[in-house]
Formats: C-alpha cells, structure tokens, sequence
C-alpha cells in the first residue's frame, strides 16, 4: 500500500465527515429528547391567593381534660410518625409542653389560678410568616407555600440539621433511624419518612388538598380553631379579634401563626 | 505499509470481537434475559401508553413528585384528556398492585436501586 500524505489527510477529512453525519441518526434515537416527551400535560400552577392559614389554640379547653391526647394521637396516626424507645429520638408533630416552657417570657409567680407553670400546653409548629429554617436551609428542601404552610420536600432534605437550629421553638424533629418499624400502624394514604431526614407538622397539607380540617382540629374542634387568617368572615378571624392573644416568642420577629388565648 | 497481510487479519479478529455483543445478541440471544414485567390490573390502558410508560415512567415522576410537593398541585391531566390523582401508592399501585413482579423485575434486571420505598408505601407490605 502507498499513499501520498495528501492522499492521506484528503482520505482522513472524508472519513471524519462521514463519521459525523452517519451517526447523527443513532444519537437521536438514544435521545431522551424524543417527542413523546412532550406528552407530559401538566396544568400550570395556579397558587391560593391572599390565603394564609393559622391556628388558634384555647389553652383552657386542654385543662378541662386532663391527660387527653386526642389531637396528638390523631396526628400521629394519620402522617405515621414513629415512636422510637428513646425519649431523645422522639419524633414531635403536635404534643403538649409545661407552661412555663411555651411562654417563658409570661411565666411568673402570681399568674392566675387557671394556668399553672406546669400546666400542659399545645404546641406544634407555628408556620411563622418569617421563618427562619427555611432561611437556613441549604439545599431549599424547606420551604414558606404561598398559602403560609411551612413544608419540608423529604426527597430534597438531606439531613444536616440546620432548620432544627434555626426553629426557636423545637418544631423539627430528626429521624436517627428508620422510621417504618417504629410507626405503630402504617396508614398507607400518607408516607412514612426515611432515616436522616427532618419532620415536623404539615398542617395538614395533604388533607387541605382534599377539603377537610387538619386531623388535630377534626379530634378536637373545641380547643383548636384553625382557618383563613385573611378571611374576616372566618371563626379564627372572630377569636383574634375579640380575644386576648399570647404568641410563643413573639420578640423574636417570627411572626408565630399558632395563637393562643383563653375562653372568659 | 510493512506487514499489511498481518495487520488486516489483526484488525479483523479485533473487530469481530469488540462487536461480540452486537451480533451475538443480533443471533437470536438477545430476548433469553429480557424481563419480562407482569401486569395484573383488568384496565385496558395506562394513564399514558404502554412504550411511553416503559420510557418515560420515571420522568413522569419525578415531575409528579415536583408539582404535587413544591407546586400543590394534585391532579394529573394526561395526554387524552383523563385526570388522575398524582400518587405512588394511590394511583400507580392500585392497578401495579404487584410491585415485586413488576417494579422489581426490571429495577433488578438493569440495575436500577430508586428509593421511593424507603418512604412510599407498598399496600400488602403494610398490611
């Protein structure tokens, strides 16, 4: 065989051409961009406007009942959260803290007859209007919806633990293992979490979806009242309004949207 | 060139080796490991068609993932005009209700570990 570099190269430019043009069709069919892709119909979103969910909580309706765990066991049950040996493990959606925990600031030692320092209080998370773990989120897995809800996307959270640190009130609570043999009867409509990632309440999101009251609420309508804060026709909005309201940790500049107040 | 009789047959025998795969697969072998997924379901169709499904089922979602948790936004509008809830367990293994024959058949075939398991409930597993 003999060849001239001319030819060579010549024979080189042709080959690369060919090369390029023959296997253009091969890439397109190994293309994820076919068109049945754009099959995929999804409606835009279309976010709930001028909405802004909150609670409020009759500290006085939980005295009558002493012991009673109706809106926590109704929680629990419905989003699956484990109950792990270990106090430390405990998972928390929605439970009841002494009194002189919730608000340190209204603690003292004259407080009228009705609310002790050990009094149990409700206390879940407060979807705050500024809240500062979905500040210090780093991967965003922790989120403010448009309609108030403070979410958590657990296929993004990758457990570092910061929103923990950034809740000033304990709302978030850590799974060290896995969850599912913990969870004393797995309600299938809901899913359970995994190891390493952070929970707490949802208000409920996956049931406002479908038009009912958050599970606490439908357990206990007469000590948890929750709706429209920006509705003035609503009954949340007619207890704020006549009621004296205490907030946990206002100073903080959270802006809580769980308040608490007493029935006269 | 020197030795072009050597070189040839080399190259030769090297090329029908690295094509191995090719034209064994291409000699009939090629379906004797396929999986073979089963579905159970007495629905005659699929919220999208069957190759889409087979192609795309995992974009789909992870866009049903995004739209239901980031979005709000529950209702799957497909592409012949039917709604349907945007659930894993709800939806999808209420007809594949087998998910060891028909998940795992081809997961485990081609390899593929997706997590939603470790979350996602599978009915007859909780029961």
């Amino acid at each position: 065989m003999d060849t001239s570099r001319r030819n060579f190269l010549k024979l080189l430019g042709i080959a690369a051409f060919g090369f390029s043009v023959a296997t253009r069709p091969v890439l397109n069919l190994l293309s994820r961009n076919n068109p049945a892709r754009a099959a995929i119909g999804i409606e835009p979103t279309v976010p709930l406007a001028g909405k802004k969910w909150g609670m409020a909580i009759d500290i006085t309706a939980c005295l009558d009942k002493e012991n009673c765990t109706a809106c926590i066991d109704a929680c629990h049950t419905v989003h699956n959260v484990p109950v792990y040996p270990n106090q430390h493990d405990e998972i928390k959606w929605i439970w009841r803290a002494p009194y002189k925990d919730v608000f340190p600031e209204a603690e003292h030692a004259f407080k009228e007859a009705t609310v002790k320092s050990d009094t149990p209080v409700t206390v879940l998370c407060n979807h705050c209007t500024e809240p500062p773990c979905t500040v210090v989120c780093p991967t965003r897995a922790t989120w403010k919806r448009e309609d108030g809800i403070v979410m958590i996307d657990y296929h993004r959270c990758i457990g570092c633990r910061y929103c923990m640190a950034g809740c000033p009130y304990g709302a978030r609570s850590f799974n060290w293992f896995d969850p599912r043999p913990y969870v004393p009867e797995i309600n299938e409509d809901f899913p359970t979490r995994t190891r390493g990632v952070v929970e707490k309440c949802n208000f409920c999101a996956e049931r406002l979806a479908r038009g009912q009251q958050p599970a606490c609420v439908e357990a206990c309508p007469e000590a948890l009242i929750f709706g429209d804060l920006e509705d003035p026709n609503s009954e949340i909005n007619e207890i704020l309004r006549t009621h004296h309201i205490i907030q946990r940790l206002p100073e903080l500049g959270t802006g809580p949207n769980v308040f608490y107040f007493t029935r006269d | 060139m020197y030795d072009t009789g050597k070189i040839v047959t080399g190259l030769v025998i090297f090329l029908v080796l690295i094509s191995f795969p090719i034209w064994f697969n291409a000699a009939g072998n090629a379906s004797a490991n396929l999986p073979e997924p089963e579905i159970v379901t007495d629905e005659e169709q699929c919220i999208e068609d069957t190759e889409f499904m087979k192609a795309e089922h995992m974009d789909l979602l992870i866009d049903w993932r995004q739209t239901v948790v980031r979005d709000g936004i529950r209702t799957y509008v497909a592409s012949d005009g039917r709604a349907f809830n945007m659930s894993l367990t709800g939806t999808c293994l209420s007809c594949h209700s087998n998910k060891e024959e028909f998940c795992d058949e081809c997961h485990n075939s081609v390899g593929a570990q997706p997590n939603c398991w470790n979350c996602h409930n599978i009915p007859e597993e909780t029961e």
